[in-house]
């Protein structure tokens, strides 16, 4: 598995979700600490190309051998792709969560909703409880 | 809310769990590991090598008497006089009903002398049903869960290890020596829970963290100790069995001797299952879990009681209660995970085998 790391230029959701802004576009993710608090991942269903997601919401799901953990979106938008190569690796979102473990990558409809998201300061401080 | 942590249990071995990085969970009123470097490498670890277990969760009752046979006859579904001095066997625990309290392995010490080996959630009702139906038999029943830590070890290196450790001859499979292991005097028990040749140890708690470290094999969790046992399609109480099911239907009915006369052999006998557990594989997708609902032709007829990943053959597997007419190998079903159908199919027991790696 990785070393703990948190980088800096991405929003953070407190449901340790990640989103990566890209002009109008975003690419979404889990966390270290999410990765870490599941254990291996051995199955991730991704939601459909165009299919709509929603801030605050689940919009798929991540399994462990032991577990099943929600995703939640951290912003509104449609998915316009899915990463593909998670389902035969899916072992990826524990190796390198914030690339090759990327989820979706999502056209936003309020870009707006940026502003309530946490950056990396305050993200690491909500882990800290 | 989870139980406070001062509250549970702790074996013998905690300070190495800790201190090997273990996640430790409540499980059954006890701490125990769950995983140490992950279920996946552990289960691998197992299969391929060998791995090292603390289950000392796990509880024993000691039954000694003139009637010691005669009683365990009565209690116990197998047919206890059939297991020699240094023998083993696999039973299950039923109410007078049939239903099923718990599945035990009995050692026979002596002639007179049997040590019953109890799960940990279960336990203390266990050992109350033997004392309660020990009257009227010249037996002494005792809990003697404090006097044994266990640790299993497990694998095709298992054998290996011990040997390496062992002042004596290792027992063959299905059979106990009494023996000194990395210098204590363990019950060295030829039985497992993983579908992979090793033993069990019977070991005096205080000698546990002594054997643990002697032991060359990968530690292993209770989450890859429910992986292993679910491919080789080894039934958890708990899940694939429980009090409002009854041995026959759990596929169990090769343990029950009714002619033993046991309790619950009268509600048994000629009872003709209208449901039945049953290994399954997917072939779409997906992970089954326990509660997902089985559908034959579309329809919601049956429950998952054990699901996971397997690591070994890379896709979801289960266990289910299938209606007898769903139930033969091949038969396809669909299984209702959270919302998503995924098609599976019956398959026979055991769903890993050997030369499948």
């Amino acid at each position: 598995m990785a070393e703990e790391t948190y980088p800096p230029e991405l929003k953070y959701h407190p449901e340790h979700d990640w989103a990566r802004i890209d002009g109008d576009e975003a690419a979404f993710g889990i966390t270290w600490y999410a990765q870490d608090a599941l254990g291996e991942v051995v199955f991730y269903d991704p939601p459909a190309v165009g299919a709509t997601v929603t801030a605050n919401e689940s919009y798929s799901e991540v399994e462990s051998v032991k577990a099943v953990s929600d995703v939640f979106a951290p912003l509104s938008g449609e998915v316009v792709a899915v990463n593909e190569a998670l389902s035969d690796t899916p072992e990826r979102i524990n190796d390198d969560p914030y690339g090759e473990g990327w989820l979706v990558r999502v056209r936003l409809s309020d870009p707006a909703e940026v502003e309530k998201l946490l950056d990396v300061d305050a993200y690491r401080k909500l882990l800290q409880g | 809310m989870p139980p406070a942590t001062q509250t549970l249990r702790r074996t013998p071995l905690f300070d190495r769990h800790r201190a090997a990085g273990a996640r430790l969970v409540p499980f059954a009123g006890w701490e125990m590991p769950v995983q140490y470097e992950g279920i996946r490498q552990e289960h691998l670890a197992v299969r391929t090598d060998a791995g090292a277990f603390d289950v000392s969760h796990m509880g024993e009752v000691e039954t000694s008497g003139t009637d010691a046979e005669r009683f365990l006859q009565r209690v116990l579904s197998n047919d206890v006089s059939k297991i020699a001095v240094g023998g083993a066997q696999y039973s299950v625990l039923c109410r007078e009903d049939g239903g099923v309290l718990d599945d035990l392995f009995t050692y026979r010490l002596a002639d007179d002398r049997f040590l019953t080996v109890t799960n940990a959630a279960n336990h203390e009702r266990d050992f109350a049903w033997f004392a309660e139906h020990a009257e009227g038999f010249d037996v002494d029943v005792r809990d003697v869960a404090a006097d044994y830590a266990m640790i299993a070890l497990q694998g095709p290196r298992a054998r290996a290890i011990l040997e390496g450790q062992l002042e004596g001859e290792a027992p063959a499979r299905m059979r106990i020596v009494t023996a000194r292991v990395a210098g204590a005097e363990c019950l060295v028990c030829g039985t497992g829970y993983t579908g992979e040749d090793g033993v069990e140890l019977l070991v005096p708690p205080d000698a546990a963290p002594a054997v643990w470290d002697a032991l060359d094999a990968t530690p292993v969790g209770l989450g890859a100790r429910d992986t292993l046992r679910l491919e080789v399609c080894f039934h958890l109480y708990g899940n694939d069995l429980s009090e409002d099911r009854n041995p026959i239907e759990a596929g169990l009915g090769w343990c029950c001797k009714l002619d033993t006369g046991f309790v619950g052999s009268d509600a048994l006998r000629g009872f003709e299952p209208q449901e039945r557990l049953v290994p399954f594989a997917f072939t779409d997708p997906g992970i089954p879990r326990p509660g997902n609902p089985v559908l034959v032709d579309g329809e919601p007829r049956g429950v998952v009681t054990s699901g996971s990943h397997s690591p070994c053959l890379g896709l979801g597997i289960g266990m289910a209660y299938v209606p007898v007419d769903a139930a033969t190998p091949g038969t396809h079903v669909e299984v209702d995970v959270r919302g998503k159908r995924r098609r599976a199919e019956i398959r026979e027991k055991p769903l890993y085998k050997k030369e499948d790696g």
